[in-house]
């Protein structure tokens, strides 16, 4: 029986306790470690556990306390990494074999800033492979298990992330979030996930999968916790050429300024009728008009194109993307009597099942004769999706839509039928076609007591109004619907 | 292939010749951009293509890819990139980012010396890939033992110069080259080496009989090394393109290997061939706007083409008749002159009143050797040099001294002839040493007088050996004949 699930103080105040000598980086290492003994068993969260160099990470901020400086506004915080954000010799495996044995010789950008401000880098946690999937059960080496219930899935792609942080192991993780990946786990786990607008955070050292969608964002138990953690790793990189030329988003001032007068609509269309999911957003929508705002129901939809888009263009890019594990620089080799054979058997072996489905649906896509009919065609539904957004919010500031259809679904029960995965990301999918920002807040339990989340959406570079209507929702919300818990 | 009636067709050829931009650095990271250095030494994650990096524009190569443009009178328009993907082990990505149905460049045009217009296409940005050396098996991917791959050249920018189908002659094809190799080198674009793949053409070519108006298929021919192999090749293939349509068979449209060995083109393994590139937009990447500063940075290194600064070159040689003379010797220097940027030089001596014969010879031999030094050279000081071989003052020899060192050290030509000892010789000293010869060498000397010319240059060696260079060949020569006459 693992202790109870420690009841987090914010971020802020433990990066304030350590730069002012309260607490040493390394105690709070040893309680996070002394966590990860204790539940790793369990859930397997993580890839690998980098204790060597989270203790030097913590060592070298407790030196730079006692010697005076300032070691960052995320001071002694242990802090998870989804395993797809390379880490300079640390495995960086994407759940799968093709990368096996492969050390990158660098820093993902938002690594090097999250060690810049002071975090230390505990981990490198469980994903669907390659970032494909919904429940973290297409990881090479096994799946990750729901803290709220180990008979269930965390969702995913950014399973191993969510999960840390719901079961109390670190206060903060970052995944990365294509079609939902950080924000349908972190509905499934009961804490908050944020996808930024596209290019808010660089994705230098983000193994992509679709790079057109690909965001990295933060997953914490408070919205304030979140919000900080983005502060950190947002702002121009020029490293990124799709980095938008801003300094990071000022989130945390605003926070507590509320909803009064913000116009907000709930998206009918992704109501469906009777589910426990769209009645939590009925009351969400309920308690933000009782918190001043202006609720309203609005139907969009164009907005249910953006599943058959998606997973025409995501695969689309992925065919590509992936094509570099070929055998010949890094990662797995399966020899043969000839290059192609070579490459051939190294993908055959190295890749699971639901990664060479995309690969062959992306090929497909991208193929002579079929281009326009599927590549061609889905990216007219993305400008769809994007122009009845940019309609909806001519009269609203932000959108209000269940982040998941259902809550944490058990192992094995969805993964004979791709189709019925890929519906986990009906919500999530259209504000990762249109790059705009949305984030997942903990808001009700079902009566299996498992969490439900409430996605927030807002255009592009709305971050900080979104966060203010997300905070509003927390503070309405049940304490007993958001982690940590112990499994 | 002899015997078929040649002259009842017309021969159609377009080329694609891939330069390779004369930049510090490569086209999407900040790697060496270098010939010749140990292999894998100019390599980052980023032309690696390793898991996680991402491209960024070298706006120094757009510059240069939109001055080749100007250069080539083509209009400049917004432009992207996109993937070309398929699968090579000197492909770090497997994928090339290349500029597709949306180039930088089009709808320019080249005139050529003899004062024919070539259109051309488009003028595009791509990378350049590595390069694979296959051991054993003949030097071919599937024969080969193994095979080593350099990825220094991975990432290089090349400008892609696609021509229209307006060539008409393997002799066309060869100035058409000539002449764009020349724009490139003018240009700053480009060093023009062939030699070491800086430039690389391949040929489109096909037959259609006299007075057709459709375009017969056409065989696409690769590995052109040279001028001579381009003209070889497509004189190879017109033959064989004939000899297949006068038997009553098809030319297939495919892909040719150029053997340098027999000078022949061999069809290449459909496999090497039968690529569905899945071309699709760079997601990576933002679009190029060929904003007023871009192309002001563009606009600035163009000035008078070459075959402008030809002309008038040779009309202050006094000679009207060079574009049609190029290959002979004398116009070679002019070509070689405007290559190197030497015009000016030349120009400004001459207008100073130095032998434009001389100048030329002196610019286009001695000078070609430090380009970088001699385009440095005050033409005054050139001229005065010029003016002090002419008169006899110094010899040939002495002159290439003076000058090497003129260009080494700057300075005054006379001083500098003086420090080397370069004074005139007395003549009494110079007549005695002539009659010296004449003693020593009387059978030579009596063929001489019988009017054999060619000994004479024997007998002024002689008397260069015997004053250690320093003799004035025009006074030697001079001071035989005279002796000739008197005999």
């Amino acid at each position: 029986m693992a202790s109870p699930a420690p009841e987090f103080a914010s971020l802020a105040e433990i990066a304030a306790s350590v730069r002012s000598g309260g607490i040493s980086a390394r105690a709070l290492l040893s309680q996070s470690l002394g966590r990860i003994r204790e539940l790793e068993g369990d859930l397997h969260c993580f890839n690998e556990v980098t204790v060597e160099v989270a203790e030097a990470d913590a060592d070298a901020v407790d030196r730079m306390v006692r010697s005076g400086q300032d070691p960052g506004p995320l001071a002694g915080v242990p802090v998870a990494l989804k395993d797809n954000l390379c880490t300079e010799g640390i495995p960086t495996t994407c759940s799968s074999r093709i990368l096996a044995g492969w050390l990158p010789p660098y820093d993902a950008t938002v690594v090097s800033r999250l060690r810049g401000a002071g975090a230390l880098l505990v981990g490198k946690t469980n994903l669907d492979e390659f970032a494909m999937g919904s429940s973290t059960e297409n990881s090479a080496f096994g799946p990750t298990r729901n803290p709220w219930d180990t008979g269930r899935v965390p969702g995913g792609s950014s399973g191993g992330s969510a999960a840390a942080v719901a079961a109390g192991i670190v206060p903060l993780a970052f995944g990365s979030d294509t079609g939902g990946s950080i924000r349908q786990p972190a509905a499934l786990c009961g804490i908050v996930g944020v996808k930024p607008t596209y290019g808010v955070v660089s994705r230098y050292g983000l193994i992509a999968f679709a790079s057109s969608l690909d965001q990295i964002g933060p997953f914490a138990t408070t919205v304030a916790d979140a919000a900080l953690g983005l502060e950190v790793v947002a702002g121009h990189d020029p490293m990124d050429s799709t980095s938008l030329e801003r300094p990071a988003p000022s989130l945390l001032a605003s926070l507590a300024e509320g909803v009064s007068g913000l116009r907000v609509g709930i998206v009918e269309d992704f109501l469906s009728d009777g589910s426990e999911c769209g009645a939590a957003v009925v009351a969400a929508g309920e308690a933000l008009a009782i918190a001043g705002a202006k609720v309203d129901q609005v139907t969009i939809p164009e907005l249910l194109l953006g599943l058959p888009a998606y997973y025409v263009i995501a695969p689309a890019e992925a065919s590509s993307n992936l094509s570099r594990y070929d055998g010949v620089r890094y990662g797995l080799r399966v020899d043969g009597p000839d290059t192609e054979t070579m490459n051939a058997r190294t993908r055959g072996e190295g890749f699971g099942p639901e990664v060479k489905r995309r690969i062959m649906m992306g090929t497909y896509a991208l193929s002579a004769g079929y281009y326009d009919a599927y590549y061609g065609q889905a990216q007219k539904a993305r400008t769809v999706v994007i122009r009845a957004f940019e309609a909806a919010y001519r009269n609203f500031d932000v959108l209000l839509t269940p982040t998941t259809p259902s809550v944490a679904f058990p192992f094995g029960s969805k993964t004979e039928d791709p189709i019925e995965m890929y519906m986990c990301d009906l919500c999530s999918i259209p504000s990762s076609l249109a790059g705009h920002p949305a984030v997942s807040v903990p808001f009700a339990l079902s009566p299996e007591r498992l969490p439900i989340g409430v996605q927030v959406l807002a255009p592009a570079l709305g971050e900080a109004v979104m966060m203010r209507v997300a905070a509003s929702l927390e503070a309405a919300a049940p304490r007993e619907a958001r982690g940590p818990v112990t499994p | 292939m002899t015997g078929y009636p040649v002259n009842n067709y017309e021969t159609v050829v377009g080329l694609e010749v891939h330069c390779e931009l004369a930049t510090a650095t490569k086209l999407f990271c900040g790697c060496r951009n270098a010939f010749g250095d140990e292999p894998n030494t100019n390599i980052c994650p980023v032309c690696l293509g390793l898991p996680g990096s991402l491209p960024v524009i070298n706006r120094r190569a757009v510059e240069l890819a939109l001055r080749i443009g100007a250069a080539l009178n083509c209009s400049p328009r917004r432009s992207i990139f996109h993937r070309k993907n398929y699968f090579y082990p000197d492909m770090p990505k497997d994928y090339q980012i290349s500029q597709y149905d949306e180039p930088i460049n089009v709808n320019g045009w080249l005139e050529l010396p003899d004062g024919s217009r070539v259109g051309i296409e488009r003028a595009h940005m791509e990378e350049d890939t590595g390069k694979t050396t296959h051991v054993g098996g003949g030097g071919r991917i599937h024969e080969a033992g193994y095979s080593l791959v350099d990825y220094n050249r991975a990432g290089v920018p090349l400008v892609e110069i696609v021509s229209r189908p307006d060539i008409r002659s393997a002799a066309q094809a060869r100035a058409y080259v000539d002449e764009l190799r020349s724009i490139l080198v003018a240009t700053g674009a480009s060093d023009g080496r062939m030699e070491e793949g800086s430039l690389r053409v391949d040929a489109n070519i096909s037959v259609r009989p006299l007075g057709a108006t459709e375009y017969g298929t056409r065989c696409e021919v690769k590995n052109l090394n040279s001028l001579r192999s381009l003209e070889r090749a497509i004189d190879y293939e017109v033959q064989r393109q004939i000899a297949l349509l006068e038997s009553g068979e098809r030319v297939a449209q495919e892909t040719r290997h150029f053997d340098e060995g027999d000078s022949t083109t061999h069809a290449m393994r459909s496999k090497e061939e039968a690529n569905d590139y899945r071309y699709f937009p760079e997601p990576d990447l933002t679009p190029l706007v060929p904003d007023a500063a871009l192309l002001a940075a563009a606009a600035e290194g163009i000035g008078p083409m070459p075959a402008e600064r030809r002309r008038r070159l040779s009309g202050v040689l006094g000679e009207d008749s060079e574009l049609a003379t190029r290959r002979d010797g004398s116009t070679d220097q002019v070509v070689t002159v405007v290559d190197l940027g030497l015009d000016e030089l030349v120009e400004g001596a001459v207008a100073a009143g130095a032998d434009p014969r001389l100048a030329l010879a002196r610019a286009a031999n001695e000078a070609a050797a430090n380009p970088e030094e001699a385009r440095r050279l005050d033409p005054r000081a050139f001229a005065a040099l010029i003016k002090m071989e002419s008169s006899g003052q110094l010899s040939a020899t002495q002159s290439k001294e003076v000058l090497s060192e003129l260009m080494s050290q700057g300075g005054d030509p006379s001083q500098i002839a003086s420090r080397l000892g370069y004074e005139q010789m007395d003549p009494a000293v110079l007549a005695s040493m002539v009659d010296e010869v004449i003693a020593a060498h009387p059978q030579e000397w009596r063929r001489y007088c019988d009017g054999d010319e060619k000994v004479a240059q024997f007998l002024l060696g002689q008397v260069m050996r015997a004053s250690k260079g320093r003799a004035n060949g025009k006074l030697v020569a001079a001071a035989f004949a005279s002796r000739r006459g008197s005999f």
